[in-house]
C-alpha cells in the first residue's frame, strides 16, 4: 500500500518536470522566432514605397505588410522566404508587359492582392504569380485579373493554392491557364474561383494534389484538364458551362468525388472527358445538362457509383475499348440517350442503377425489375451508323423502334445490360 | 327575270343538262315537267349556284349569276329533301336562318307558313326526330321567310298531308298574285293543272317545249292536262 | 363569316365527343406529368400524344365533322352566301374548337406543371399541329363525296405524316448514308408538318444530344431565329395550303 504511494508520487514529479521543460522550450522556440521575425510596411510615400525596396532589406522569415495603393510591378522576384501580406487589396499591375510576381524561394505565402495586367506572349508563358522550383508555398486569397496565366507552378512541392478568385478576360486565343501545374507534388487547391481562362485548372505530371470545393466556368476550353496527374483527388468541385467540359487523361488513380459538371454543351463538348484512365474512382457527382455526361475511351478498372446523370444528351458515351468499368447505384434521368457506344462486344458491368427509360416489372416487389435493362437502344444503335438520323429522335417511327427492341431483345446487338435494374430512385 | 340560255351539265360521264334555253318571267307559275332523271333538279341547283354549269350562261336580271350571290336574296329555295343539322333544334335552325338573313327584309320576315303548319308548337324538337313531311313543312317555311321575288319549289308537296298540301298551294298562288316568279317541279299533273300557268317540258336535259298550259291545252283539245302532254309528246 | 363560325361553335361544343376528347387529352397529360418525378420526362412522354394522337383526332373529327354538317353546308350553299365565306367559316370554327380542347386539355397542364421555354414550343407545336391536321381533313373532305372515302384518305394522310414518311426517310438516309445529309434532311423534314413540329420541341428538349451527333449545322439552322421562324411558317404554310386547295375544288364541287 505503502509502496504503490510512492511509485505513484515519483511518476507525478517526473511528468510534471518533463511536462514543464516542453512548455518552456516551446515557450522559447516561439519568443526567438517572434523576436527575429520583422515586419516592413510598404507603403508610397515612406522609405519603403516600392514592394521591391522591401524585399532586398528583409531576411527570411520576414513579413512585408503592402499597404493599399496600385503598385506597377514586373517580373518582381521573390527570392526569399518571406510573408507578402495585402492589407485591405493592394493592387499590383503588370501593365501588360511580362509575369507580375515570381517565387523563387520555399516557404513563402502571398496572400490578399489584387493582381492584374500580367504580359502576354505566345513564346513564353506570362503570369500572375509564377513558382518555380519552390516548396511549402502559400497562396491565398488573391483576385487575379486580365492574367495571362494565373497562378502558375513548376517543378513545385507542397503548397496551398487557397480563395483565389481568377477572372481571365482576354480572348479565347491569347488566354492561358488559371491555375496551372507542371510537375508539382502534394499541392491543396481549394475554393478558387476561376473564369475566363483557357483551362480552369490544368495539370501536367501533377502528383499526391487535393482539388476540393472549386468552381470553374465559362472557361473557354476545360474547366479541368489534366494528364499524366496519378494519384490525385478531386472533391466537390463545380465544372459549369465550359466551353468542352472536363477531360482527364493518361492518368491512373484519381479519385473524384461529390463533384457537378453542369451544362457542359457544344458539338465536342463533354461533362467528363476521360481518355486513358484506369484504376480510378468517380462518385457521388451529378452530371447534368451536358452533350455527353461522361464519354470514355480506352479508360479501364474504372468504378461509377451512386452518381446522377441528369437531362444530358447522351449520359454515358463509351468507346469500344473500355474494359472492366463499372457502372453500380447510379441514377440516369431525362437523358435524351442513357449509354451509346459504338461497338457490339463489351466486357463492362452494370448493376443496380435507376433508369427512367426501364419498363420492366417487379413482381416480387424486392424493388430490383425483374428483367435486364438494356441502356443501349436500337434507335441509337442505328444513330451509330448513320448521324443524321438523329433527325427522327422522338418520332413514332424511332419509338416504335426501341418498342420492338424491347419485345425482342435478340434485335440489339450491343451485349450490354443492367442485370439488376432498380425501381426507384436511388438516394445516397 | 331569269334567262337561260346555252346550259350545259356533265357529272362525269352522264350529260345532264344539253342546252337548255329558257326564260322566265314575273307574275306567274311555271311548272318544270319530265320524266325522272331528266335534268329538272340539275337546272335548279344551277340556278341556285349549288351546282356549276360547264357551259352557257343564266342571267338574273339581265347580269350574269357566275361568281355572284347576291342574287341569291331575291331567291327562296324549297328542296326536294330538307336536310338539315340533326343536332339543331326546330326552333334554333329557324333563328339561325332568320340571324343569317337578317339584312334581307329588314326584319319583316314572311312566317305565314310557321303559323299555318303550327310549327311554333315543335320548335324543341330536334332536327333529327322530324318526320319527312314535318321537313318538307319547314323546307316550305324556309322558302317564303324572306319574302323573295322568286321561289323555287322542287317537288313541293310530295310527302305532304292534303291539308298541308293545300295550305302550300294557296300560299303559291298568294304569292303569284303579289307579282312573284314561281317555278316548280312536279310529277302531279293535276296538281300542276292547279297551281301553274305554264309548263317547261324538259327531257334528256333538253328543254322540249315551253307553253302556256291553256295554250297546250287548246293545240291538243283535250280538257285534263296530263291527257294534252300525253298528246302532244307521241 | 361570324355567324357561320358561330353556329358551328355552337354545334361542336354541344357535341359530347369534343367533350370527350378534351378529357382523354387531360387525362393523358395530368397521369403523364403525375406519374413521373421529372417533369422532363412528363413532357417527353406527352410529346408522343402530341405527335400521334392530336393529328389523328384533329383530322378525324374534322372529316366527320365535315360529313355530318353537309345538309347544313348545303343549306348554306343556297343561301346568299360566297362559298369561300362558307368553307372558311366552319374551317374557323372546327379549327377554334379544336385548338381550345388542344389548350385546356394539354396546354394548360403544360403551363402550369412545366412553364419553361420547352413547355411554350410544345403548346406552339401543337397548336399549328392541329390547324394543320384540320386544313388536311377539309382537303380530304372535298375532293370525295362519300363519307367513308374521305375518312379513309384521311387516315392514310395521318399514317403517311405520321409513320411513312419517317419511314422513307430512314431508308433514304440508309442508301445515302456516305453523303453529308444534314441539310438535305432540314430540307426534307419542311415537306413533313410532324417532323416540323418534333423538330421544334426536340430543339429544347434535346437540344444536347443532338449537338452531340450532327454537330452544328442542325442547331445553326433550328436553333437560330431564322431556323425557327422558318420552321413556323412552313407550318402556316402547311395550314394555308390544303385549305387553299380544298376552296379551289369546294368553289366548283356540286352539291
Amino acid at each position: 500500500m505503502l509502496r504503490s504511494k510512492v511509485i505513484f508520487r515519483f511518476t507525478y514529479i517526473t511528468t510534471s518536470i518533463i511536462l514543464n521543460t516542453c512548455f518552456l522550450l516551446f515557450f522559447l522556440i516561439v519568443l526567438s522566432t517572434k523576436s527575429t521575425a520583422r515586419e516592413i510596411v510598404v507603403k508610397p510615400g515612406t522609405q519603403y514605397s516600392t514592394i521591391k525596396k522591401a524585399l532586398e532589406e528583409a531576411e527570411n522569415g520576414d513579413i512585408i505588410r503592402v499597404l493599399k495603393s496600385t503598385y506597377i510591378v514586373e517580373d518582381l522576384t521573390i527570392d526569399k522566404s518571406i510573408s507578402l501580406i495585402g492589407v485591405d487589396f493592394p493592387v499590383l499591375d503588370g501593365r501588360h508587359k511580362s509575369n507580375i510576381l515570381i517565387v523563387n524561394a520555399p516557404k513563402v505565402t502571398i496572400s490578399g492582392f489584387i493582381i492584374r495586367n500580367s504580359g502576354f506572349s505566345n513564346i513564353k508563358d506570362k503570369a500572375g504569380i509564377r513558382v518555380e522550383k519552390a516548396d511549402t508555398i502559400q497562396i491565398l486569397n488573391n483576385r487575379l485579373e486580365n492574367t495571362c496565366f494565373g497562378i502558375y507552378l513548376a517543378k513545385t512541392s507542397t503548397g496551398t493554392i487557397k480563395g483565389n478568385t481568377i477572372i481571365g478576360t482576354s480572348t479565347a486565343i491569347q488566354s492561358g491557364n488559371g491555375i496551372h501545374l507542371w510537375y508539382s507534388h502534394h499541392i491543396n487547391i481549394i475554393n478558387n474561383k476561376v473564369s475566363g481562362q483557357r483551362d480552369g485548372i490544368y495539370f501536367e505530371f501533377a502528383t499526391y494534389c487535393e482539388v476540393s470545393h472549386n468552381l470553374c466556368e465559362n472557361n473557354y476550353r476545360y474547366g479541368l484538364h489534366f494528364m499524366f496527374s496519378n494519384n490525385d483527388n478531386y472533391t466537390a468541385n463545380i465544372f459549369r458551362n465550359n466551353g468542352s467540359g472536363v477531360a482527364v487523361m493518361y492518368t491512373k488513380h484519381i479519385r473524384m468525388t461529390g463533384n457537378t459538371f453542369d451544362q457542359n454543351w457544344g458539338s465536342s463538348s463533354y461533362g467528363l472527358l476521360l481518355k486513358d484512365i484506369s484504376k480510378s474512382h468517380i462518385s457521388n457527382s451529378t452530371f447534368s445538362k451536358n452533350t455527353s455526361g461522361i464519354y470514355m475511351e480506352g479508360s479501364n478498372e474504372l468504378m461509377i457509383i451512386n452518381n446522377n446523370f441528369f437531362n444530358n444528351g447522351l449520359a454515358v458515351r463509351m468507346l469500344a475499348n473500355c474494359e472492366k468499368d463499372t457502372f453500380m447505384l447510379n441514377n440516369f434521368r431525362g437523358n435524351t440517350f442513357d449509354f451509346t457506344t459504338n461497338g457490339s462486344e463489351n466486357n463492362n458491368f452494370l448493376k443496380g442503377n435507376y433508369w427512367d427509360k426501364y419498363t420492366g416489372y417487379d413482381l416480387n416487389r424486392d424493388k430490383i425489375g425483374d428483367v435486364p435493362f438494356r441502356p443501349v437502344s436500337l434507335y441509337s444503335q442505328i444513330i451509330e451508323r448513320l448521324p443524321s438520323a438523329v433527325f427522327l429522335l422522338r418520332s413514332f417511327m424511332s419509338e416504335l423502334l426501341d418498342r420492338a427492341e424491347r419485345a425482342l431483345p435478340s434485335m440489339s446487338y450491343v451485349n450490354l445490360y443492367d442485370s439488376e435494374p432498380s425501381m426507384q430512385i436511388i438516394r445516397p | 327575270m331569269i334567262q337561260i340560255s346555252k346550259l350545259q351539265k356533265h357529272y362525269g360521264r352522264i350529260h345532264a343538262l344539253r342546252g337548255i334555253d329558257l326564260n322566265f318571267s314575273p307574275d306567274q307559275v311555271t311548272a318544270l315537267v319530265g320524266p325522272n332523271a331528266s335534268g329538272k333538279t340539275t337546272l335548279i341547283k344551277c340556278l341556285l349556284g349549288m351546282v356549276i354549269p360547264d357551259g352557257g350562261t343564266i342571267l338574273f336580271d339581265g347580269k350574269t349569276i357566275a361568281g355572284d350571290v347576291g342574287y341569291k336574296n331575291r331567291i327562296g329555295y324549297m328542296p326536294q329533301i330538307g336536310r338539315y343539322p340533326d343536332n339543331m333544334n326546330m326552333g334554333y335552325l329557324f333563328g339561325m336562318m332568320k340571324d343569317l338573313g337578317k339584312g334581307r327584309v329588314n326584319g319583316q320576315f314572311d312566317e305565314d307558313l310557321i303559323e299555318a303548319f303550327s310549327l311554333n308548337a315543335m320548335f324543341g324538337k330536334s332536327m333529327r326526330s322530324l318526320s319527312g313531311g314535318t321537313r318538307q313543312k319547314v323546307s316550305a317555311a324556309l322558302a317564303f321567310l324572306f319574302k323573295p321575288e322568286v321561289v323555287i319549289l322542287d317537288e313541293p308537296t310530295a310527302g305532304l298531308d292534303p291539308m298541308a298540301s293545300e295550305i302550300l298551294k294557296q300560299k303559291i298562288q298568294k304569292e303569284k298574285e303579289a307579282g312573284k316568279l314561281i317555278l316548280i317541279t312536279s310529277h302531279i299533273m293535276s296538281e300542276v293543272e292547279e297551281i301553274a300557268d305554264s309548263i317547261a317540258y324538259i327531257v334528256e336535259g333538253e328543254a322540249k317545249f315551253y307553253k302556256k298550259i291553256t295554250e297546250i291545252k287548246s293545240e291538243t283539245g283535250e280538257e285534263r292536262l296530263g291527257k294534252a302532254l300525253f298528246h302532244l309528246l307521241r | 363569316m361570324n355567324k357561320i363560325i358561330k353556329y358551328v361553335l355552337h354545334d361542336i361544343f354541344r357535341n359530347r365527343i369534343l367533350l370527350a376528347y378534351v378529357i382523354l387529352l387531360l387525362l393523358s397529360s395530368l397521369g403523364l406529368f403525375m406519374m413521373n418525378e421529372d417533369v422532363t420526362k412528363g413532357l417527353s412522354s406527352l410529346l408522343t400524344v402530341l405527335l400521334i394522337v392530336i393529328p389523328l383526332v384533329s383530322i378525324l373529327f374534322t372529316t366527320i365533322y365535315f360529313f355530318n354538317s353537309y345538309e347544313f353546308i348545303e343549306l348554306l350553299v343556297a343561301q346568299p352566301l360566297k362559298r369561300s365565306t362558307i368553307l372558311l367559316g366552319v374551317y374557323t370554327g372546327v379549327g377554334i374548337s379544336l385548338l381550345t380542347a388542344f389548350l385546356l386539355g394539354i396546354g394548360l397542364p403544360v403551363v402550369i406543371f412545366d412553364g419553361t421555354v420547352t413547355g411554350w414550343y410544345f403548346i406552339l407545336s401543337g397548336s399549328l399541329l392541329t390547324l394543320i391536321f384540320v386544313s388536311l381533313a377539309f382537303l380530304a373532305s372535298v375532293i370525295t363525296r362519300d363519307k367513308t372515302r374521305g375518312i379513309g384518305i384521311s387516315m392514310m394522310l395521318w399514317f403517311y405524316f405520321t409513320l411513312v414518311y419517317d419511314g422513307i426517310l430512314l431508308m433514304v438516309m440508309f442508301a445515302f448514308s456516305d453523303y453529308p445529309l444534314e441539310k438535305v434532311t432540314i430540307f426534307l423534314s419542311c415537306l413533313n408538318p410532324v417532323d416540323l413540329a418534333r423538330i421544334l420541341v426536340l430543339l429544347k428538349m434535346d437540344i444536347s444530344a443532338l449537338m452531340g451527333y450532327t454537330g452544328a449545322v442542325f442547331n445553326q439552322f433550328f436553333g437560330s431565329l431564322f431556323g425557327i421562324s422558318l420552321a413556323v411558317s412552313v407550318m402556316l404554310l402547311w395550314i394555308a395550303i390544303p385549305i387553299l386547295i380544298a376552296l379551289r375544288i369546294f368553289k366548283t364541287k356540286n352539291l
